[in-house]
């Protein structure tokens, strides 16, 4: 079993995301996936009248994603959260919480929901961690 | 006029979890409110490669005390579709009374920190004793006050007896007429009014717009509740969203207010459904895929992303809980509201800490 999404890439992300407003859609959240060593997936999932729409982006780890929180405000929470436990930058958050979201107390901290080790204070990649 | 940034909370008197507001204000006005997260954070989704997927219900519970049954309900679902299997007749109808008495005690709760919130110390002790009512049915049918571990990959674990349905409903007649005493003083009594009509006011619009969920979403107009998507016993359930229109404080309230007399009448239209059939489908295999799968918590919208690959283990468990949701149009309301004001606004969106940082 699998969800239906639609593939989309990081150039056309933003305008996508500014469609689907226009035509109605909600943004619900999005969900981050380690998918294996070198790559993750971020599912972004729509509502509209009860019923879902998910777009799927795959990215290399540590890679940088454009933000949405210009066309969506409500997706810079969870932008700044996946960037926290994923390590993943987002460009032209409105509001950038700099890796600090959850944790505003250390200049360096591991990425913990994957396997991922990097410096939050640079977001550059350390290392990767077993 | 000088700017001061206020800190609130995450320790605060109104607060009965820990979440932090930087107020920017001139003068008495918020200009700007920049919220913080992380005090409580416990990483549970990430328990989810280290515990098996029967396991994990007990995790998902604990990711809110407030509706542990709904949390792990939605879980449940997830999975059962993700097998393709699912649950009787009978569990599904138990799975509606237990989250519907969970809906009750938690607004219940609710009604009352907010009377609390602006003062009406009474208001809010008799709307916790008329909760302990519902404390003491939670405890009788399933052994626990808050986290009720009823649900199982494909039904229930508990059942209820013709004795318990009987006291249930009883029950429900003397709760039903004890709220009803109380509506005339949430919904008109001068106090509540003063401090909550036409404050926080949140329009139709941007409550879509900004992804507000639950009583946030329903009070600024929007008739969107996930129980519309029928899950569990909810397909045979007659069921019609609240809806305020007013968007403020009191709107959210009176939504909240509504829905626990709803939720009676939801009780017992389940109870009066129940058949004598299985609490539980046999389960076999493990699960793979992924699946997508929504619930209506006290607090609104629930997501559950939930990802497994054929082993015990799940790969993913991604929760979008409501006060989540709600974290944005929050910071979008408080811009321009009086500094006595915040603590009010900020209950009125009932927050859950413990759920935003599962």
């Amino acid at each position: 079993m699998s969800i239906i999404a639609t593939d989309i890439t990081a150039d056309k992300l933003v305008a996508e995301a500014t469609r689907l407003k226009a035509e109605g859609w909600r943004l619900v959240t999005m969900s981050s996936v380690e998918i294996d060593a070198a790559t993750m997936e971020i599912l972004y999932h729509f509502d509209k009248d009860l019923t879902l729409k998910n777009l799927r982006l795959r990215l290399p780890k540590a890679g940088t994603v454009p933000s949405i929180s210009g066309v969506l405000f409500t997706a810079f929470l969870v932008e700044n959260e996946i960037r926290d436990q994923f390590g993943v930058t987002f460009e032209g958050l409105v509001l950038d919480y700099q890796g600090r979201l959850l944790n505003d107390c250390t200049q360096t901290s591991s990425s913990p929901f994957c396997r991922l080790l990097v410096n939050q204070s640079g977001m550059t990649v350390a290392k990767e961690v077993k | 006029m000088a700017r001061t940034v206020i800190p609130f909370g995450p320790q605060h008197p109104v607060l009965p979890e820990p979440i932090h507001l930087s107020l920017v204000v001139e003068d008495e006005k918020v200009v700007e409110a920049l919220p913080t997260l992380g005090y409580v954070h416990r990483g549970l989704e990430m328990l989810a490669t280290k515990r098996d997927y029967n396991q994990m219900i007990q995790i998902v519970e604990r990711v809110c005390g407030i509706c542990s049954m709904i949390h792990s309900l939605c879980y449940c679902q997830g999975i059962e579709e993700m097998m393709g299997i699912e649950a009787p007749r009978r569990a599904r109808m138990l799975r509606v009374v237990w989250s519907e008495l969970h809906r009750m005690h938690s607004h219940l709760l609710w009604l009352g920190l907010f009377a609390d919130s602006f003062g009406f110390e009474s208001l809010f002790m008799q709307l916790w004793k008329i909760r302990e009512r519902i404390m003491d049915l939670n405890e009788a049918t399933t052994g626990n006050r808050v986290i009720v571990s009823v649900n199982v990959v494909g039904g229930v674990r508990a059942d209820l007896d013709e004795g318990q349905i009987r006291w249930i409903k009883d029950t429900l007649v003397e709760v039903e007429a004890s709220i009803r005493s109380l509506q005339s003083t949430i919904m008109n009594d001068r106090t509540v009014c003063k401090r909550t009509k036409g404050i926080g006011i949140l329009s139709k619009q941007a409550a879509y717009d900004l992804g507000a969920a639950g009583p946030m979403l329903r009070g600024s107009g929007v008739a969107q509740d996930m129980r519309q998507l029928k899950y569990a016993g909810f397909d045979e359930i007659a069921f019609e969203p609240v809806v305020e229109t007013a968007g403020d404080s009191w709107a959210r309230g009176a939504v909240r207010f509504r829905e626990t007399l709803q939720s009676i009448d939801l009780v017992r239209q389940a109870l009066d459904k129940l058949d004598s059939g299985e609490l539980a489908t046999k389960v076999k295999g493990k699960p793979e895929g992924e699946v997508i799968t929504r619930v209506e918590q006290p607090r609104g919208e629930c997501l559950y992303y939930l990802k497994g690959n054929g082993d015990k283990f799940l790969e993913r468990v991604r929760i979008r809980t409501p006060t989540f949701a709600n974290i944005p149009p929050l910071a979008a309301i408080l811009p321009g509201l009086d500094f006595a004001d915040v603590p009010v606004v900020v209950l009125s969106i009932d927050p859950c800490i413990s759920c935003t940082e599962r």
